[in-house]
């Protein structure tokens, strides 16, 4: 009786669980998979879907330009959000750093086209940072700030910021105050006491972080579509244009699950490379 | 003897409240100097602004003579062992110890020499390659005092060190801490609200109340010649009588508690009526004692504390409401004593102190 009741209770909370993870995330995807391995126009198996990416030098080089920019900005990310992380949690008083966390929230109650479309009326060469800079005098005439890929990665740095800087919150509200006592009283001066306590107590936070805003960054199509360099794609818009302009679904699915696989590889080489353990980043 | 550590005036507020009110000392070179006081008294307060954490409100710090102000923590000739040890989990043991002589530049064979013979000298020459979880709290604390150690600091600061061990490892790491001390020849500020500590391992002890220094001396001094009600029951324990004082008929002083009268010391002096309290240790309060000493009471066995050597009997006079502790030793002599009995209990004049009452009543 008792266990019967334990089993439908069970069953009441697991069944919508699974099947939302198999109505929309597995049967799409085992779909799209299929499609990557089908040819387009005879319907039979292929590998050709796949074989594209490697021979078409455009496709993989904007997959390795899209990776090293994502690599870029994540590590933007990071150097931006510790100190971040850092005046929230140890420098102002603990009634303040709970403002502060809403500040930080805020922006993201804004949609991402909303957010974009904000720093494009800011840069635009008729936007208010040209009007400010010619009004002063330091520019003779408007620059065009949009369309560079310097903008689309500070906008990327913008839009994928909070990823990082709430779990470096958590791990850093840990960190022990003393310890940073401890190594300034042991002759460690601040850029020491970064290297060799802050940054390793934070190793956990900032693996994680730097996972989520690289796969954030990665699979990001309107900012860099919209504020990136015309000449110049992000991978995402190969699919789009593959699945969109082409109506070649097998190919996008293929580029889609490439996209998938390389990014996994690049996490589980960076993961190697510094020693992290995925299983203590996830804990 | 040359003065490591001078102290003058030094005087920290936290808005409207002063927590440490103008205090001087000065530590000769290899001295174990130690700051005792109840908890909240503004020890933590004084030894963070001699380490370079609080910038002091008033007042100089000198090390070796040479002024301490505007010099961060980082480049003053002094190092902290903090109350909570912090030791650094993200290093092993070994690191832990280097991590100073690192941040100097030091570095190669000269670098693995030093932390092998800290290690050595705390007794864990086999834990470098531990983690810190993986000692225990006695290890901890070795390594928290090798880490400062190894920087060959002018003066070492300990933060009630021990508070965080049980009972019989902290009276184990008093003697050990004490040892160590007298091997390297480091001077220690050692703060601390237990007496005992201080007492057993200072060469000189401070006593600290509401941010002042009562008194400066021997850890002898402090327990034979109080100078203050608060240093005479905070030392050590002792019986604390309330008595009024007035001259006797011959003109000699003498305490009135309830209706006894008790002998003063000699040449004691005071108004006729005033309030003192008298203290007396259990240590001077002789059962039995001989006839002829200064004061004899008969008393009543409330109870017997054994506790081996530090054993206590507690009694009371007849209606006086005061609880009075005997010390009880184990000789053999007083095994006949009894809850419930009437015994006779005394002291010599000499052993009793006296201060103005109305104060620290409590
Ligand atoms: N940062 C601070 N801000 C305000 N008050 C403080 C601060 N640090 C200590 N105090 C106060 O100063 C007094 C002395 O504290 P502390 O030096 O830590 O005492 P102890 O170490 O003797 O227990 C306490 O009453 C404490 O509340
Ligand atoms: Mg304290």
């Amino acid at each position: 009786m008792a266990s019967g009741r334990l089993r439908g209770g069970f069953l009441f909370f697991f069944l919508p669980v699974a099947l939302w993870l198999a109505l929309l995330i597995v049967l799409p995807h085992l779909e799209l998979l299929r499609l990557s391995f089908t040819d387009s126009l005879a319907g039979r198996f292929t590998v050709a879907n796949y074989l594209a990416f490697f021979t078409e030098p455009i496709y993989w080089l904007t997959f390795v330009r899209t990776a090293l920019y994502s690599l870029l900005v994540t590590f933007l990310v990071m150097t931006v959000a510790l100190p971040v992380a850092f005046y929230v949690t140890k420098v102002v008083d603990v009634r303040l750093s709970g403002f502060l966390m809403v500040l930080l929230l805020v922006p993201f109650w804004v949609s991402e086209l909303v957010r974009v479309y904000g720093w494009m009326i800011l840069l635009r060469e008729s936007g208010i940072v040209n009007q400010v800079l010619t009004g002063l005098g330091l520019l003779k005439e408007p620059v065009e700030f949009l369309y560079r890929d310097a903008t689309m990665v500070m906008g990327l740095v913008y839009t994928s910021m909070l990823f990082m800087v709430v779990p470096l919150i958590g791990v850093m509200d840990d960190l022990d105050d003393a310890l940073i006592e401890a190594a300034y009283d042991l002759g460690a001066s601040k850029g020491a006491i970064w290297r060799t306590i802050v940054i390793p107590h934070c190793a956990t936070g900032l693996v994680s972080g730097g996972i989520i805003v690289f796969m954030l960054v990665l699979g990001s199509y309107l900012t860099p579509n919209l504020m990136g360099g015309k000449n110049s794609l992000w991978f995402t818009e190969q699919i789009y244009n593959q699945i969109i302009l082409y109506f070649n679904w097998n190919q996008g699915a293929a580029f889609g699950f490439l996209l998938l696989l390389l990014s996994s590889l690049i996490i589980w080489a960076v993961l190697k490379v510094t020693g992290q353990r995925l299983k203590e980043v996830v804990k | 003897m040359a003065i490591a550590l001078s102290v003058q005036n030094l005087t920290k507020r936290f808005g409207s409240f002063t927590a440490v009110k103008g205090v001087s000392f000065d530590v000769d070179e290899g001295r174990f100097f130690s700051i005792l006081g109840p908890s909240g008294c503004g020890k933590t307060t004084l030894l963070r602004m001699i380490a370079g954490f609080y910038r002091p409100d008033g007042g100089t710090i000198l090390f070796n003579g040479r002024d301490m102000a505007d010099i961060p923590p980082n480049r003053r000739p002094v190092n902290l062992v903090f109350q909570n040890l912090a030791l650094f989990p993200m290093m092993n043991v070994y690191e832990n110890v280097a991590f100073g002589l690192r941040r100097r530049g030091e570095k190669g064979a000269a670098l693995d020499r030093k932390v092998r013979e800290m290690l050595a000298r705390v007794g864990l020459p086999q834990s470098g390659d531990k983690r810190i979880d993986q000692l225990s709290g006695g290890q901890r604390q070795r390594i928290a005092i090798a880490r400062c150690l190894v920087l060959e600091p002018t003066v070492l600061l300990l933060d009630e060190p021990l508070g965080a061990l049980d009972a019989k490892l902290r009276e184990h790491m008093k003697i050990e801490l004490k040892t160590l001390q007298a091997a390297v020849g480091t001077t220690f500020v050692y703060i601390t609200h237990d007496q005992s500590e201080a007492l057993v391992m200072s060469d000189a002890v401070a006593v600290m109340k509401d941010g002042r220094f009562e008194q400066v001396g021997t850890p002898q001094e402090l327990y034979h010649h109080p100078n203050s009600a608060f240093v005479a029951q905070f030392v050590g324990t002792s019986n604390r009588l309330p008595v009024t004082f007035c001259w006797d008929g011959s003109g000699r002083p003498r305490a009135r508690w309830g209706d006894i009268d008790l002998v003063l010391p000699e040449g004691f002096a005071a108004e006729e009526g005033s309030p003192w309290d008298l203290f007396v240790r259990p240590e001077a309060m002789i059962i039995d004692p001989d006839e002829g000493t200064d004061n004899v009471l008969s008393v009543t066995v409330r109870a017997l504390l054994f506790d081996g050597g530090n054993s206590r009997l507690l009694v009371t006079v007849r209606d006086r409401p005061e609880e009075l502790t005997v010390a009880l030793p184990q000789t053999g002599q007083y095994d006949h004593v009894r809850r419930g009995d009437r015994i006779r209990v005394g002291w010599a004049s000499a052993a009793s102190r006296a201060f103005p009452g109305g104060e620290d009543r409590g």
